[in-house]
């Protein structure tokens, strides 16, 4: 039997430590460490109940798991075979237990290929992820194949880069292939820099050896004896476990001189990221990982002709290796009859904002949003109706009802407005206006374009000063336009891939909710009810009593009235805080 | 950059020195190096990044100009509980906007600065990948999850 505890951030941060202590301690006490064993496993994907503990073999599924509750699934659970009800999954539409998690709805629809050890194994300790085939796709490819015929092979899967361009992987491999050189390199793009997406962080966190094997692969292949994991520092755990994963593979000839024994050689070396967006673009992380600044440059040349040190590298993102193994080991025409016509595979997807089941998940290309959100998310939180989602991050745009039911993949979102990005869904309700939403992400360009080219670096600034007026109620149906026109110029003009997406929010909500648009500036009006300087505190003089709480915990005294009698909000002076609101026992206040 | 010139601790260059030779003092460790000087100091100033300059043999002026490109780099000295407020997207979702404001309010500082009296400094960062209990906080290390404004007094009187 296994207790499988979650080791992942999320769950980190809420107290998973402690829980595997407390299990390990308690089956001490019973003398039970033989027969029973607790892995710290990397993430399950269901981060919004966490920390979750997985028993195995009967996928028993507990959600929400505290130190406490360790001795009750000892004694329970292991030693007398009965489920602990109270900790199972509730599924919020049957208001029932579910007793195992292959009949929760948020797994039923996923496919796991590049999280498919996420979860099972202990990221720290090489013999289990040998144990479930790591490092058997190297050993196949060493033996079995020459570099030709294995890029033909992930040529013929049809993978595409997972890091936002799409790119065929196979093809990527083939140019670096052909360059001659003293030496060339191998770049894992560990930058993760789309607020709110964690999708490559995770693999890392879970299952570090199959982004070092593919690693070694793609340096087979290309000709590269050497190889770069380019990590941002904010993801310390990631970090650690790709050091222990590394030098596990060393100890085991995996990495490092000549190979299992079969000649090759192929190393690698970790370089940290220090908090910029745009170094996840790839010109700007060679220079970065250069020591330079991270400033993007005009491709071509491309990396793969002129990269690291000037050199022919190959750069791929954590996601697209982690899926490289599985189609060694089951073959092109495995992987290539998953996903649709032009994007085979699957996806991972972080999926976060207003949705009840926020967390990880992987599906194949082809699903829709609509079973995304319901079928998997589990739908909007506390019932509030669905407005957008937003997927591709700060380069995406929103999606709206009418797009639920496309099937995912690169070229349909395209199509709609957005992009796939690397992963990242933000779910939206009827409470986010969303000409808030395009000011947030403009203020995240703003915040992290380079500054090397005018559009981008003047022009989005333009972008989001426009916004934050139109977000005061300033502004007209004329200046609507020349914010699309602006958006255009800059898409047209600017360097790099930050600058030439960095106006999709923009333009696709002004699309997708030009009425919204038109409330803010005609009517001086939000209809979310978000934009401070739209509202209005009111005070109802049915309700109001005159109990004067809410004239004494005003900041700013904007409230006149004599005590029993109503009382009067003065919007000229009026901040907007809230606080009177809360105050009120009388529901007499309301925003308008 | 600053006139003022501060005293660095005699020890803390000396580690300093010693972390530049181990990266074989190669320009192109800049960032790892200033990843090292910024553990051994807390923050670059510009005495520090004067240090780096003359180690690597490169110019202090690009010692600069790579410090003030990222964002993980600071030239002012963090409190002693650095309070980094989320604001990813998914945590401005779920209202991190407020929760920052609410810290602005208390601490009666902005993002990037520290309280006079040197316990707190704040700053915001993007997504430390917990999406599943933002809004989230860091204080030092210490990940706080599903905060709210009320909350924030909470937190801080911890560290009274
Ligand atoms: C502004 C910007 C940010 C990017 N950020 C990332 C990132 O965080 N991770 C990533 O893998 N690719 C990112 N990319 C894409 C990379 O430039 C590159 O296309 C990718 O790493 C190639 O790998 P793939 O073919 O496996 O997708 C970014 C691109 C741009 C323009
Ligand atoms: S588009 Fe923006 S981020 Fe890209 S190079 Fe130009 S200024 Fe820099
Ligand atoms: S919202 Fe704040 S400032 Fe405005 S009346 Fe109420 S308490 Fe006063």
């Amino acid at each position: 039997m296994h207790l499988l505890v979650c080791g992942g951030t999320g769950c980190k941060a809420s107290a998973s430590d402690a829980l595997e202590d407390k299990l390990t301690k308690e089956l001490e006490e019973k003398s039970l460490q033989d027969e029973v064993q607790v892995v710290k496993t990397g993430c399950f994907g269901f981060c919004e109940k966490g920390p979750i503990v997985k028993v195995l073999p009967d996928n028993t599924f507990y959600t929400q798991v505290k130190p406490e509750d360790a001795k009750t699934i000892i004694e329970e659970h292991v030693i007398k075979g009965r489920k602990v009800e109270r900790l199972l999954y509730l599924d919020p539409e049957t208001k029932m237990h579910v007793t195992d998690s292959k009949h929760m709805g948020f797994y039923k629809k996923q496919i796991r290929v590049a999280l498919r050890n996420c979860g099972f194994i202990n990221p720290e300790s090489i013999e289990e992820a040998i144990a479930r085939d790591g490092y058997a796709a190297l050993a196949k490819v060493l033996t079995e194949m020459t570099p030709d015929q294995a890029i033909q092979e992930i040529l013929d899967s049809g993978l595409r880069g997972r890091g936002g361009g799409g790119f065929p992987t196979g093809l990527k491999w083939k140019l670096t292939a052909k360059e001659k050189a003293d030496q060339k390199y191998v770049v894992c793009n560990a930058d993760e820099g789309d607020p709110g997406a964690f999708m490559d962080r995770s693999i890392l966190e879970g299952d570090p050896h199959s982004v070092i094997e593919a690693m070694a692969i793609n340096g087979y292949c290309t000709g590269a004896t050497k190889g770069l994991i380019y990590i941002r520092a904010e993801y310390p755990l990631a970090i650690t476990r790709l050091k222990i994963a590394i030098d596990q593979a060393r100890e085991f000839g995996l990495l490092g001189n000549d190979i299992l024994g079969l000649g090759f050689d192929f190393d690698l070396e970790m370089r940290y990221g220090a908090g910029a967006f745009v170094c996840g673009e790839e010109t700007a992380l060679i220079h970065s990982m250069e020591g330079e600044r991270g400033e993007p440059t005009f491709k071509p040349p491309f990396p793969s002709v002129e990269g690291y040190l000037k050199k022919p590298t190959n750069v791929n993102n954590v996601e697209t290796y982690a899926n490289i193994p599985v189609i060694f080991l089951k073959g092109a025409n495995w992987f290539n009859k998953i996903g649709t016509e032009k994007s085979k595979g699957t996806k991972v997807f972080a999926l976060a904002g207003k949705i009840n089941n926020v967390g990880l998940i992987e599906v194949p290309m082809g699903t829709t949003l609509r079973e995304v959100i319901y079928e998997i998310g589990g739908g909007i939180k506390d019932g509030k109706k669905f407005k957008a989602v937003q997927t591709g991050g700060p380069s995406g745009g929103c999606l709206t009802e009418k797009h639920l039911d496309t099937p995912i993949d690169f070229d349909n979102l395209i199509a709609v407005g957005s992009m796939m990005g690397s992963g990242g869904m933000i779910v939206m309700d009827e409470d986010d206006c969303m000409v808030s939403m395009a000011k947030f992400y403009l203020e995240f360009t703003v915040e992290e374009s380079c500054g090397k080219c005018a559009p981008c670096r003047i022009g989005n600034k333009r972008l989001h000063e426009q916004l934050e007026l139109i977000t005061k109620g300033i502004g007209s149906k004329a200046d609507l336009e020349k914010l699309r026109d602006l958006c255009n110029v800059i898409k047209d003009t600017s360097l790099c891939g930050l600058g030439q997406t960095s106006p999709n929010p923009v333009l696709s909500t002004i699309d997708n909710f030009y009425d919204e648009y038109l409330a803010h500036v005609e009517d001086q009006k939000c209809p979310a009810g978000v934009c401070k300087d739209l509202m209005q505190y009111v005070i109802s003089h049915d309700e109001c009593v005159g109990c004067t709480a809410c004239a004494r915990v005003c900041p700013v005294g904007a409230i006149a009235g004599e005590r029993k009698g109503p009382h009067t909000i003065d919007s000229a002076i009026c901040i907007k805080c809230g606080a009177c609101i809360e105050k009120c026992k009388f529901n007499a206040i309301s925003i308008q | 950059m600053t006139s003022v010139k501060i005293k660095l601790n005699p020890a803390e260059v000396a580690k300093l020195r010693e972390a530049c030779a181990s990266f074989n003092n190669e320009a192109g460790e800049l960032i790892n190096v200033l990843h090292k000087a910024q553990s051994i100091f807390g923050y670059l100033p510009a005495e520090v990044q004067e240090i780096v300059a003359e180690e690597l043999n490169v110019a202090v002026a690009k010692v600069y100009g790579v410090v003030t490109f990222y964002s993980f780099f600071t030239m002012i000295p963090k409190g002693q509980h650095p309070i980094s407020v989320c604001t990813g997207t998914a945590c401005y979702v779920r209202g991190a906007d407020k929760v920052l404001d609410e810290f602005k309010r208390r601490l009666n500082i902005q993002v990037g600065e520290t309280a006079a009296d040197g316990k707190f400094s704040l700053s915001c960062l993007r997504c430390v990948g917990a999406c599943g209990l933002a809004p989230v906080v860091m204080v030092g290390e210490k990940v706080y999850g599903r905060v709210s404004p009320d909350g924030v007094a909470e937190i801080l009187a911890e560290y009274e």
